[in-house]
Parts: structure tokens; C-alpha cells; sequence
């Protein structure tokens, strides 16, 4: 019988009776990673990595009943065998490994291989059922190695600076906005940060993570900053927020810039692929690193490459119908 | 600095000043060789593709060694083919410097190749470009491409670079030049100027009207005309030799055959300026009937019969080879009436018609009932007024009707192309039909990027079936959409088919259920019709 299945509520293990990244309210969630739509509101106990936890509380309430736990430590739920360990995408964030009666399976929750500089990197595990996202399942997503882009970020804002324009960085709050904060190079001008960044900086100083930059407050004088650049998210695109920062130039950090049609949608000087998810190069390692007969694949192009698994790999694959999706991984 | 650069310059920027300037830094910089070249293709030169995209294809998926399969679904999500295959073909190497000169000679010989030659050739491109230079190596290969820069904006790049009037540099590239015949000096050239007799004047285009300007304008100082729906062209005869131009600067000659025979009536050096119409039995006819006539390889003699086209006339711009722009109009008005009476032209060209009102009020009256016409609005010229180059306010302003408007449900759901990939921006929409929602009309614009998101999301949630990749959604949406001229037509599934829809805006206060009818655009079609007989 399969470790674990979708019902209504999400991914879930009989045999252990709890839940991956639920996304109804359970008794017992396994949460992978703080984005939003992974950890969801509602659940009565919630199981994550220790760094995560200051996020959950930061998101879902102090008043959660939260388990952080350590990477590769595995401990005992009802007779299964549960551990976590680094998927690379985010801070905290988890894949988890379940093993029972022999049988490993592994959720990678979302996950990149490239090191990003500040989570802990990707660990590749052997595995019998391997369920991966697939938000870049396709050949076209092939991202430049992230020291290319970090190196192109500030090489922007240099010559922006110098021109007497702001830089309008937009990067997910949560992950993103800490990369491109721990590469900018600080002797170029002064960082600040949106509200949504600066409250997840500060939560993430809980577990002994810093990085700079100063909160923009309604009250500060927007005048004095002048070649300044400003890590904001990406709903912070095309407000009155960033109007007052003129004059600026906006540049978006994410792997969907790495379309044209996406950069110039979203109407931006200037789009970096610079992504925490797996590009089409990644993926491919991560399914064969695995060792893996049953592959599953969740939010992305998931049917095209469960078909490009099926023919290339002749392994299992199939598609897992889940409510994850990256887009939304900055809402609520 | 190189095409290459200078295109990822003005990709990288939204703003009109920050472009041009590129282009100008970039005329400066550039390769003599190569800078005229790249002002055509700003312009919408393009060399004749000499391969089929499907082979195209075919190879790059041989080569990347991905299935077709999954090339295609690449290119569904990408939305440009040129892009997607240099996403998957770009290696992790730097790329050779761009020229345009010999990719564009290499482009045009390979119309000579064998397919294993052009293949050859290609694969070298596909190996030493990478990136933006791979990208643009595809797209002038497949010909469609598109910087994003109008060519109003070149012409201001042009005007600042060689320290020229904007009219002028206009006035020179205007038309079809072959930037391999031609050079910076032989185009922008004083002398030379008299040897293109085959361009035309720019037009001078209308701005809508501002609604202050009632406030100070006398009637009796203007010439009101309808506005015709039609296609605004000017018919030159110089040299003995005939041209039609349309306003979008296309030479279309050989579409309007009927004007042929001017050339032996109308002295040379004559330059009309008007609208071309499809006209009947005294009367003009629908304007969809030209737009089919025109979207012909070859007209036949029965489509001359059937739809026949005239130029309603309204200025004169050139009369025995003197430039007639400067003087005023009611002047020129009155050349233009003497001509058409002089020479036996009736059968191919109209004055086009004075109105006379006593009063701004009393021209509004005709303007809200202007379609039943034919027209779609008034024209409004200062009767002292010169034919100005490009579209100016003060002297000449164009005075719409209202669009008519119709609610629609959204019932289907489609991604964009290019800009909008990944984002779904198509909609097709839906009137009433006794209990059933039938599909009446398909359009994009006229949205938000927020509402766009806003629906996209939506949609993705609410979608009930896929098709490929056009989704149904639930039925709930209701939109207002906006369009110049509704008639029946047998190849829409409705029966009706709009012009020029557009999305007016989202009634997020309306239920699906008070959308309108399929009763409702027949009953507009049948007053219009009421209205022409
Ligand atoms: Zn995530
Ligand atoms: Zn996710």
C-alpha cells in the first residue's frame, strides 16, 4: 500500500496518519516550508524545521502548537519513520523522507540544487517513490548560474546609481528577498527594505540569520535616497508604494523572467532568472540522483514531464494533483 | 556597440526618451555597414524566410535531442518560436558578435540552398550565438520580428542623429527602400529627394477632439466632413506612373487596381489625399466586404464587380508637381473641386461631403447618429489650416461616435502570445440565447495588468474543462466589450461577427444573468440596416 496519497486535505500517510503540506485543517501537519501555499492556516499541530518555525509564527500566529526539528534526525510516527533534510529552496526549507517496512519514499517540497548561498544546500536522497515539484518541467527553463546573476544584479544597480536612479529589486519575501540581500554589494549605495522583508529578516533573527538593510518607514525621507536600492515583493509592483521612490528602475528576481512575455508583463526595466525552484537541468539530475522506479510530480508542467520521465528515464511517472503552486506562494 | 546591444538596451526600458536615446548612442558608435541595416529592421525590414518554421523545428528538437513533442509544448508556453528555440538551443559558451549585414546577405542566400545546405548554415548560427544574439538570429530568420520601438520613435532617433527635421526624415524613409541599394548618404541626401516620386506626403493624422475646445472653437471657422470608414490612402500620379499608399505606409497599388487609369487622366505630379471606400450603386457598401477584398492573393473579376472602391477625396496635396501643403485649406479645398469637376474622374473619386451646422449642438445630433451614414464620426479642420506632417492637435481633430457596447459573459479562456505567455488574456465571450450562453466574440485588450492577474487567478481556479489549452470557466464573469460595426456572418458560430471588439471594461457589479442577448445584436444589426435602405 502507497505511503502516501492526496485526499481532500492534502498529501497524506495512512500509515502514519498525518499529512504533508495540508492544505484543509488536519490534527498533524508535516510542513516542508513556509511559503503560503505549502503552510497553510488551521492545522492543531504543525511538524517543521527549526527554522521555520519563527516564519509559521510570523505568518500563522504565535499561538500555533509548533515541533521544529533538525535536519537528518529521524523520529517515529506511528511506526513510520520520518526525517528532514535540506531541499535548498528556502530558508528551513525540507524534504521529507518517510520509511516504512523497508519502502523510502521522499516529498521534495519545493526544491532547488543550485547552493544559493544562505539555505542549507539541497541533499540529494535514495529513494522508491519520488515526489518532486516540477514548476520549471520544461527545456526552455534552463536558469544562468546564480553567481552570473547576483554578479549582473549589482553590476544594475551600479549603473543605475551612478545615473541618480533608485533600484526597485522584487523578490519573493520569504527566500528570494534574503538571496539577493546576502549578494548585494554593499559598497555600492544603501539598502532598504519593504515592510514584508524587514518582518521576515527580523523573524528569521530568531534562529541567527542577518542581513542588512533598513526598514522603510512612512516617515523616512524618501528625497535623501538617492542610488539606493530597495528590496521590495513583487505586490509591491505598481503602487503608490513604490511611485515615491522616483526616480527608479525596477528589476524583477524570479525564474519566470526567464520569458520575455513574463518580464515585459510585468512591465520592468529588467527581469533576473533567479530562482529557488530546480531549473529543466536540475530536475533531470534530481529525478536520476534519486534512484527512484516511482516518480510523482507535482505543481508545474507536470504532465509534460511526467511523459518526458516516462519515455527518457522508463521510469514510472506520474502526475500528483495538488493545490501547490509557486504564484502563489507570496499571497496571504 | 552592435544590433545585439543596442536591442537589449531598448528591451530593457519602458520609457520612449531612454530609447531613442540608445538608438542615437548607437548610430554614433555603430559600424557604418551596418547602421542603416539596422534602422530598416527597427522599421519592419525583413528578409523573405527562407526556410519553414517546421524544419526548423524538426532540427532544433534533433539537435537538443528533447522530443518534438516537448518542443512544442516549450513554444505553447513561450509563445515565440524564435525565442523558444534559442532558449533551448543556447550553450553555455559566450557568443560571437552580432552582424547584421552578413546574417542578413547569409538569410537571403540561403533562399538558394538545398535543405541540407540551409540546415548546415543554420546549426553554424544555432552553435556560435547564444542568448539575446541567438534570439534575434531566429527572429529575422523566421521573419516576424517585432523590437518594440515604433517607427516614429527611429524617426525621432534619426531627426536627432543627423540633426534633421523629423518631417524630413519622414518624408525619406517613408515607403519601401532596399538598405542594401542604399546608404546613409544616399538616403538622407538633399538632391536626391526629387528621384522618389513614387512616396508619398506623411499624412497628417487627427487627435480625438478635447472636450475644452467647444468652448473657444467657432463653427464657421471650420470644415466638418463625416468620417468615413474606410481606408485613408493617398493616390499619386507623377512621372506618368501611378501609386496608392495607405496610411499605414504600405504601397497598395495593386490592391486598388480601379485607380489604375487615373494615371492617363490626372496630370503628373498630382497627390490626393482621401478615403478609399467600397461604393455601389451610389452608396457606400460595408466596409468588411473591402477588408476581404484586400485579404486576397488575386482579385478576381467578379470581387471588382462586387465590391468596387472609390476614394472619397478631401485634400490635395500636390498639383502640377507643386507642393500644395502650406496653403490653406479651404484654398486647397477649393483646387481639389476644381480638379475632380475638370477631368473625367466621377466614376473613381468623390468630394468627399461638406456638412453645414449652425452649431456645435447641432453637428453632436449627426455625430451620435453618425453610423447610420456610414460614418464613424465627424472630422473638424481649421478652414485656414496647412497639411501638417503626423498627427498634430490644434488644426485638425477627429470627433468619434460613441462605440456601440455590448455585455458579454466569459465563457472560455485562453494564454497569450509573446508578452502575455503564461497568463490567461484571450477570452472568448458569450450572449444569451433562450437558456444557452452562445460564443459571439473573442478579445484581449482593454484590461489592466492588475484586473489581468486578478482574472487569471480566477481562472485558474475556476476553469471547468480544458480544451488544449483554451479552458471553459464557470460562467460568472461578465465584461463589457466595445466595437465599430456588427454584421451577420455565416463563418461565426453566432451568426454575427464584430469589428474592432475590445474588453471596455469588467462589470464586477453585473450577474451573468443580466448580460445581454443574441436578440439584442440582431436587433442592432436590423436597426442599422432599417437605417441604410
Ligand atoms: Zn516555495
Ligand atoms: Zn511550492
Amino acid at each position: 500500500m502507497a505511503l502516501l496519497t492526496i485526499n481532500e486535505n492534502g498529501l497524506y500517510c495512512k500509515q502514519g496518519d498525518f499529512y504533508i503540506d495540508p492544505w484543509r485543517p488536519v490534527k498533524v501537519a508535516l510542513i516542508t516550508h513556509g511559503h503560503s501555499d505549502h503552510m497553510r492556516w488551521g492545522m492543531k499541530h504543525y511538524i517543521c524545521h527549526q527554522h521555520t518555525v519563527p516564519i509559521l509564527r510570523l505568518r500563522l500566529g504565535i499561538e500555533q502548537s509548533v515541533q521544529g526539528v533538525e535536519y537528518g534526525e529521524p523520529f517515529e510516527i506511528n511506526g513510520v519513520s520520518v526525517s528532514f533534510h535540506p531541499a535548498g529552496h528556502i530558508i528551513g526549507s525540507s524534504q521529507i523522507r518517510l520509511s516504512y517496512r523497508g519502502e523510502v519514499w521522499v516529498f521534495t517540497g519545493d526544491y532547488k540544487m543550485e547552493p544559493d548561498g544562505v539555505s542549507a544546500p539541497f541533499e540529494s536522497l535514495l529513494c522508491d517513490h519520488f515526489i518532486s515539484e516540477c514548476t520549471f518541467g520544461l527545456p526552455v527553463y534552463r536558469f544562468p548560474r546564480a553567481t552570473v546573476l547576483y554578479q549582473a544584479i549589482n553590476d544594475w544597480w551600479k549603473s543605475n546609481a551612478q545615473q541618480g536612479y533608485n533600484t526597485v529589486l522584487y523578490g519573493y519575501s520569504l527566500g528570494k528577498a534574503q538571496n539577493i540581500l546576502a549578494h548585494l554589494d554593499k559598497s555600492i549605495g544603501d539598502i532598504y527594505l519593504h515592510g514584508a522583508v524587514a518582518n521576515v529578516n527580523e523573524a528569521l533573527e530568531e534562529v541567527g540569520f542577518h542581513f542588512p538593510g533598513v526598514r522603510m518607514t512612512t516617515d523616512m525621507d524618501r528625497q535623501s535616497m538617492e542610488g539606493a536600492v530597495i528590496v521590495a515583493p513583487p505586490s509591491a509592483n505598481n503602487t503608490p508604494w513604490v511611485k515615491k521612490l522616483k526616480p527608479y528602475r525596477e528589476g524583477m528576481c524570479s525564474g519566470w523572467m526567464q520569458l520575455r512575455g513574463s518580464r515585459r508583463r510585468r512591465s520592468v526595466d529588467k527581469g533576473f532568472a533567479l530562482s529557488d525552484h530546480c531549473d529543466w537541468n536540475q530536475l533531470n539530475i534530481a529525478v536520476e540522483q534519486s534512484g527512484a522506479s516511482h516518480v510523482y510530480l507535482t505543481h508545474g508542467y507536470e504532465v509534460n514531464f511526467a511523459r518526458w520521465l516516462a519515455e527518457r528515464y522508463q521510469v514510472e511517472a506520474a502526475v500528483l494533483k495538488t493545490l501547490y503552486n509557486d504564484e502563489m506562494e507570496e499571497e496571504g | 556597440m552592435n544590433f545585439a546591444t543596442l536591442f537589449e538596451r531598448l528591451d530593457s526600458t519602458t520609457k520612449t526618451s531612454e530609447k531613442v536615446t540608445a538608438i542615437t548612442d548607437y548610430l554614433h558608435a555603430a559600424d557604418e555597414t551596418e547602421k542603416l541595416l539596422t534602422v530598416a529592421v527597427l522599421m519592419g525590414y525583413k528578409p523573405k524566410r527562407p526556410v519553414k518554421t517546421t524544419e526548423l523545428r524538426v532540427w532544433a528538437a534533433e539537435i537538443t535531442e528533447i522530443p518534438l513533442w516537448l518542443l512544442e509544448e516549450s513554444y505553447y508556453v513561450v509563445g515565440d518560436l524564435a525565442e523558444t528555440l534559442a532558449l533551448l538551443l543556447t550553450a553555455d559558451h559566450a557568443s560571437d558578435v552580432f552582424k547584421l549585414r552578413a546574417i542578413l546577405q547569409d538569410i537571403m542566400m540561403m533562399q538558394t540552398y538545398s535543405p541540407a545546405q540551409q540546415r548546415r548554415a543554420i546549426e553554424a548560427y544555432w552553435k556560435k550565438f547564444g542568448g539575446t544574439s541567438l534570439f534575434l538570429f531566429n527572429k529575422l530568420l523566421t521573419g516576424n520580428f517585432r523590437v518594440g520601438v515604433s517607427r516614429k520613435l527611429v524617426v525621432r532617433a534619426l531627426s536627432e542623429y543627423l540633426a534633421m527635421e523629423e518631417a524630413v526624415v519622414e518624408h525619406r524613409v517613408m515607403g519601401k527602400w532596399d538598405p542594401f541599394e542604399e546608404s546613409f548618404n544616399t538616403l538622407f541626401h538633399q538632391q536626391l529627394l526629387e528621384e522618389k516620386h513614387f512616396l508619398p506626403y506623411p499624412f497628417f493624422l487627427a487627435y480625438p477632439v478635447d472636450p475644452v475646445f467647444f468652448d473657444g472653437a467657432a463653427i464657421e471657422d471650420w470644415i466638418v466632413e463625416p468620417k468615413l470608414d474606410g481606408i485613408r490612402g493617398q493616390i499619386i500620379v507623377r512621372q506618368g506612373e501611378l501609386f496608392v499608399w495607405s496610411r499605414g505606409e504600405d504601397l497598395m497599388t495593386e490592391k486598388f487596381v480601379e485607380f489604375d487609369e487615373l494615371k492617363t487622366i490626372l496630370p503628373d505630379g498630382t497627390v490626393l489625399d482621401g478615403e478609399i471606400i467600397p461604393w455601389k450603386n451610389g452608396r457606400p457598401l460595408d466596409f468588411q466586404l473591402m477588408q476581404t477584398r484586400i485579404g486576397r492573393k488575386k482579385i478576381s473579376r467578379r470581387h471588382l464587380e462586387d465590391v468596387p472602391l472609390v476614394m472619397v477625396c478631401y485634400d490635395i496635396l500636390e498639383w502640377k508637381s507643386i507642393d500644395q501643403r502650406d496653403r490653406p485649406l479651404l484654398e486647397r479645398r477649393e483646387l481639389l473641386e476644381q480638379v475632380l469637376q475638370t477631368y473625367p474622374v466621377e466614376n473613381r473619386l468623390k468630394l468627399s461631403e461638406i456638412k453645414t451646422f449652425d452649431s456645435w449642438e447641432a453637428a453632436d445630433l449627426f455625430r451620435v447618429e453618425a453610423r447610420q451614414q456610414q460614418a464613424e464620426g465627424l472630422m473638424l479642420k481649421r478652414k485656414d489650416s496647412p497639411y501638417e506632417v503626423g498627427r498634430k492637435r490644434g488644426n485638425w481633430w477627429k470627433w468619434k461616435t460613441d462605440p456601440m457596447t455590448v455585455d458579454g459573459v466569459l465563457i472560455y479562456a485562453q494564454s497569450g502570445h509573446g508578452r502575455r505567455a503564461n497568463l490567461f488574456t484571450d477570452y472568448t465571450f458569450a450572449v444569451w440565447d433562450g437558456g444557452a450562453l452562445v460564443p459571439f466574440a473573442k478579445a484581449y485588450s482593454g484590461l489592466t495588468d492588475k484586473e489581468l492577474l486578478q482574472i487569471d487567478q480566477w481562472i485558474k481556479r475556476n476553469t471547468v474543462e480544458k480544451f488544449g489549452p483554451v479552458r471553459s470557466v464557470r460562467p460568472e464573469l461578465v465584461f463589457e466589450l466595445a466595437f465599430e460595426g456588427i454584421s451577420l456572418s455565416s463563418r461565426h458560430k453566432s451568426g454575427i461577427a464584430l469589428r474592432f471588439p475590445r474588453i471596455l471594461r469588467w462589470r464586477e457589479d453585473k450577474p451573468a444573468a443580466e448580460a445581454n442577448t443574441k436578440q439584442d445584436l440582431l436587433d442592432l444589426i436590423n436597426a442599422r440596416h432599417e437605417s441604410n435602405s
